[in-house]
């Protein structure tokens, strides 16, 4: 039977997924640890933010907003009691990457290698413009802002978005 | 109660969102015995770190098999290259005592006080913040070690930072030298010009408050001053890099680190600096005019009266250097 060609974004569908207590806890507190950790002995680990990248799978996977911001505050959070900078600058850019993601999760195709790569890019951008304007206009620091370096940090972690995703994928379980 | 069921997502994110903007304005800090410290600071960075240093001692481990018992070549050639270099470092060594005696006696002359490096703790990282926005380290020693809050952290190349927080017994963080929120008292050692060494967002040092009309040269030494009453006095902290003329008066003076910041595995925490006056050690008092005569040529001394009435050798003053 030649039906017509639904496509994957459809509304209809769309798949929900959901993950254990032990990964939505210790996923996160793995990869935070990762990116602080890992990068005095692996150097080449140092331009990842795992974090942005967790918040950002976990949104586009669970489809449910409320689950996708609190991840993001949650992970958020969990960086900014390593750094030396107020709670919070961290926090909300994540916890508005974690909603943003999740609206764009149900509207696009967010299986396909090039659209994940595209949206990393794009989320991580906004990530850096929240922290950045957070840590200009709220806590008052003096910022740096290096477009060229952006860009390449941006790039370099949609890459790693793209290879990240397809390992995670194993850890989700169907609604 | 229909408008927030209607946007029960958006009521969600903006009570997350304003949780937090709170929690910006208003940090809770816990007292410790080492110094006030955040308690979700606390409670997270203690509760990843024991993963973290198990992982890195074990990594240790294993690159301790490795280099002391497997990767072994060239160290016959290296130990002979080392001898001889050794050598060369222990003439100059002797002749820079000299001049350090001496600097010590004129000091003492002076009443110089100055602080000394009294003890040290070596220290492993084991981590850093994770981000760009903060330059931070975390070593594997703690209050029980004798870390404290502003203690100053060093290597033997230079400064690397000082002790911003102390989270228990065997973890503590240190904040950079290039942490945009630093700032060292430094001197350009040739001009003995003074100014602050701060950090920048991007990690780069700059030396701050060096008049535009003075004279500073790319390759310049610079050393901690003691001004800022944390770190000892002439500790290397970079090298000049670029001049160029700043805002207000100031030189922008752009200062390449004597210490690879973003590389390190080991440093120094210094936990007691004692304040004497430099003295010369087992050194006897000696008058001016001896001290000069052991630096200039000679010239022939006429010889006493021996008691003895014996001839007196007419070259015996010459023989001084």
């Amino acid at each position: 039977m030649k039906g017509i060609r639904i496509s994957y974004t459809s509304r209809e569908q769309v798949e929900v997924y959901r993950f254990s207590w032990p990964v939505s806890i210790g996923l996160p507190l793995a990869m935070v640890g990762l990116q602080a950790f890992a990068p005095v002995r692996l150097a080449f680990l140092r331009p990842f933010d795992f974090g942005l990248l967790l918040t950002i799978f976990f949104a586009i996977s669970r489809r449910s907003p409320v689950s996708g911001l609190l991840t993001g505050a949650f992970i958020g959070l969990l960086q900014d009691c390593l750094t030396s900078t107020p709670f919070g600058v961290f926090g909300i850019a994540k916890t508005l990457v974690g909603y943003g993601a999740r609206s764009i999760g149900v509207a696009i195709d967010v299986e396909n290698p090039s659209t994940r790569f595209l949206m990393t890019f794009v989320f991580y951008v906004l990530h850096l413009g929240v922290v950045l304007a957070t840590e200009h206009w709220l806590v008052g620091q003096q910022i740096h802002f290096n477009l060229g370096h952006e860009t390449g940090m941006a790039v370099v972690n949609a890459l790693m978005a793209v290879f990240l995703f397809s390992l995670l994928n194993r850890l989700k379980i169907r609604v | 109660m229909n408008f927030f069921k209607r946007h029960e997502n958006a009521v969600v994110l903006a009570v997350v969102l304003l949780a937090q903007l709170l929690a910006l304005a208003v940090q809770v800090k816990r007292q410790t015995p080492a110094g006030p410290v955040t308690l979700l600071r606390l409670v997270a960075v203690n509760t990843l770190a024991p993963f973290e240093r198990s992982a890195i001692y074990l990594g240790g481990g294993a690159r301790h098999v490795w280099n002391n018992y497997v990767d072994l070549l060239h160290v016959r050639q290296e130990n002979l290259r080392l001898k001889a270099e050794f050598e060369q470092v222990r003439l100059a060594r002797t002749r820079e005592l000299e001049d350090a005696r001496q600097a010590h006696r004129l000091q003492a002359l002076l009443g110089f006080k100055e602080k000394w490096i009294d003890q040290t703790v070596a220290a492993q990282v084991i981590g850093t913040s994770g981000t760009e926005s903060s330059r931070l380290l975390y070593l594997d020693k703690g209050g029980r070690d004798g870390i404290r809050v502003d203690q100053p952290v060093i290597t033997p190349d230079g400064v690397v930072g000082k002790v911003l927080a102390v989270f228990g017994d065997h973890i503590s963080q240190v904040l950079l030298i290039s942490d945009a929120t630093s700032g060292v008292g430094a001197t350009l050692v040739s001009s003995r010009l003074q100014g602050i060494i701060k950090g920048s967002p991007n990690g780069e040092l700059t030396l701050n408050y060096i008049m535009g009309d003075e004279t500073v040269h790319p390759g310049e030494i610079i050393v901690t001053s003691g001004g800022d009453r944390i770190f000892p006095k002439g500790l290397p902290l970079g090298t000049v890099a670029k001049v160029a003329m700043g805002r207000n008066l100031f030189l922008d003076v752009r200062v390449k680190p004597a210490v690879p910041l973003n590389r390190l595995e080991e440093v120094l925490v210094i936990t007691s600096q004692v304040a004497r006056e430099p003295e010369a050690a087992g050194q006897p008092h000696v008058r001016a005019s001896d001290v000069l005569s052991q630096h200039l040529p000679g010239v022939p001394q006429a010889a006493a009266p021996s008691p003895s009435g014996a001839a007196p050798n007419a070259n015996q003053g010459a023989q001084k250097p």
